[in-house]
């Protein structure tokens, strides 16, 4: 048998469900409407793209995601090394209650957080409740960058969690013994040898909650009440709302590029045998 | 002062239900070369880690040097550990990897790199410096962890099996280099195995365990000519191991026949195992003292190896000679050759 046709089905899928959609957006990216309202070659629309109001909205949402990434960094990174320790107790249920809220779509999931941070909502009814804040008095959470932030933090801290969980968790612990035995402290041990082996995991995470954060339009759109627009929100209204399927094309392939560029700049890690993609 | 580097005092280590080791207490020689021996489970890598510090003992006390260790953490002790997977960094290259513990004891860069080129001689690798970890062999890893190890200058060197993963000959070749590294660094060796001839080859003294006991402590030849019980006289080498009756000092009864011996402080007519080797058991087509037929032989390079039936019992016998299948021999055996052992209960 000849095994290349195992991955017929495969390469068919991702003809019609990756190939021919990118080939649509970069037709509709590259062209432009003309006069008799047929579609022509054009860079009109890059050019458009390519002042302060568009990069501005750029370089907010590179920003909204390079914070969100560091912070899942700062959370995850921990938690992750909790996980792979080898005496924890109740391992399965831990990693349970991380994976568990990745069962449920992420809309509902933001969704329910505008009742939980809204001013009559259960968080602010319990600061009330707990004396923190007076009768009437509220923390307005919502509709807020921070929310925003929140709101990927939130989402995204899996994706951040599981890789740097899995190489961690291959480690082979006899070489932690090792440097122990070569003299070095809880603190040498991990400056030495745990961090710099986990760094493959660390650059997956980055990966996998960087390129979400910064396409997404759904959490900043709930979150933020429309407050905040970033390139995933103008872009959806280009479609949506402008009907100008050109330009937002274009901005598509101007974000691709930049994932792309982003994605490069990191130090080669997947090159890297063990690279910690669990998904 | 007593010579003991080591000592393990009334130690217990259990982990979950299972019991490892029970009240263990043994002293560890300065500057020998100290073989633990003992198949898988017997509990000899518990006792490594326990010394190396990597486990903590539930009950009882280690000394080093005369001073207690038993909660002190691996870092803070001064003997170091060469590891049953070599467990080098796979992100250092062999310098690195060697410089570590030197490089945490932020010793001066000069005398590192000395240190390291030094040592690296020691262990045949000269040159290695800047090669990965990962483009060398088993063999050239192994060195790496031994120098690795070697270059803090430990006063206690712990192995954990650390040929088990080569090659026979690859294995054999660094069991000579051991020892000599042994003999010219004059310190400490604690080698755990369960091969014996390993533990023979290299060891000044062979601490034979099993389930988690001393079975019997001494020179690989008093251990391997004198075992002291059933389980050393057949883990170490192949044994003949049969009843007897040790009818008074000096004389015992072998499948009914008697035997002069060398052992006494027996019951007279105590039931006794008795152990002889197969290299020991003499054949001859007229003369000896029980009768039995040649079963098998097998040619194994230097010798040729026999099973003889006689009085009942398969006797494994070795010897530079034979005597074809079916051929009719009497055996028999010197008096120094028949070591008796009590019978277990």
């Amino acid at each position: 048998m000849n095994r290349r046709w195992y991955s017929a089905p495969y390469i068919v899928w991702s003809l019609i469900f990756v190939v021919v959609p990118l080939l649509v957006v970069a037709y509709y990216g590259l062209t432009a409407q003309s006069a008799d309202g047929s579609l022509e070659f054009s860079l009109e629309n890059f050019k458009r793209f390519f002042t302060p109001l568009y990069l501005g909205v750029l370089w907010r949402s590179a920003l909204y995601a390079a914070i969100s990434t560091v912070i899942c960094l700062l959370l995850g990174y921990p938690a992750a090394m909790i996980l792979a320790s080898k005496d924890l107790k109740h391992k399965s249920v831990m990693m349970f209650l991380i994976v568990i809220p990745m069962w449920m779509n992420l809309l509902l999931r933001t969704y329910s957080w505008l009742t939980l941070l809204e001013n009559q909502g259960l968080i602010n009814q319990f600061l009330r409740f707990i004396g923190v804040l007076g009768k009437e008095q509220s923390i307005q959470f919502l509709y807020s960058e921070g929310a925003v932030i929140f709101g990927m933090v939130y989402n995204f801290l899996p994706f951040m969690i599981l890789p740097i969980y899995s190489v961690m968790s291959k480690m082979d612990y006899s070489i932690i013994n090792a440097a122990e035995d070569l003299g070095a402290n809880k603190f040498n041990v991990f400056k030495k040898v745990t961090f710099p082996l986990s760094i493959p995991g660390i650059y997956s995470g980055i990966t996998m909650v960087f390129v979400p954060a910064i396409t997404t339009f759904a959490i900043s759109s709930i979150l933020s009440g429309n407050n905040v627009n970033l390139l995933g929100n103008v872009i959806e209204k280009q479609f949506l709302v402008g009907n100008d399927w050109n330009f937002g094309s274009t901005m598509s392939l101007v974000l691709m590029i930049f994932i792309l560029l982003s994605l490069v700049i990191m130090p080669d890690s997947e090159k890297e045998s063990q690279g910690g993609m669990i998904i | 002062m007593s010579n003991a580097i080591i000592e393990l005092k009334n130690i217990s280590k259990s982990f979950g239900e299972e019991d490892i080791l029970e009240n263990f207490s043994v002293e560890i020689e300065r500057h020998a070369f100290v073989t633990i021996l003992g198949p898988s489970g017997c509990g000899k890598t518990t006792m490594l880690r326990l010394i190396g510090g990597f486990e903590v003992p539930d009950e009882g006390q280690i000394l080093f040097d005369g001073e207690d260790i038993t909660s002190l953490p691996p870092y803070k002790r001064r003997l170091n550990t060469v590891f049953q997977k070599y467990a080098l960094f796979p992100h250092m290259n062999v310098f690195d990897n060697v410089a570590f513990g030197l490089t945490i004891k932020k010793v001066d860069k000069k005398i590192i790199k000395e240190k390291v080129s030094e040592v690296l001689k020691l262990v045949n690798l000269s040159g290695f410096e800047k090669r990965s970890v990962d483009s060398l062999s088993g063999g050239q890893q192994q060195r790496i962890a031994i120098a690795r190890a070697l270059v803090n200058e430990p006063e206690v060197l712990l192995l954990d099996e650390p040929l088990g993963a080569l090659d026979l000959k690859l294995r054999q070749e660094m069991q000579l280099e051991l020892k000599k590294i042994q003999t010219k660094l004059g310190i400490t060796f604690i080698y755990v195995t369960h091969d014996q001839e390993e533990a023979l080859t290299m060891s000044d003294e062979v601490i034979v365990m099993n389930n988690g006991k001393i079975q019997q402590k001494g020179s690989p030849i008093d251990i391997y000519n004198e075992p002291q019980n059933a389980f050393v006289a057949s883990f170490i080498g192949e044994s003949n191991i049969i009843d007897g009756i040790m009818q008074k000092d000096f004389l015992v009864e072998i499948a009914g026949t008697e035997f002069e011996c060398l052992d006494k402080g027996f019951d007279d007519n105590e039931p006794v195992d008795v152990v002889i080797r197969p290299e020991d058991i003499k054949f001859d087509k007229q003369n000896g003292k029980i009768p039995g037929v040649v079963n098998s032989v097998i040619f194994k390079g230097v010798h040729y190896e026999m099973r003889i039936t006689a009085a009942d019992f398969d006797w494994i016998v070795q010897s530079t000679t034979m005597e074809p299948e079916g051929t009719e021999v009497y055996l028999d055996f010197y008096p120094n050759d028949i070591h008796i052992m009590k019978k277990v209960k």
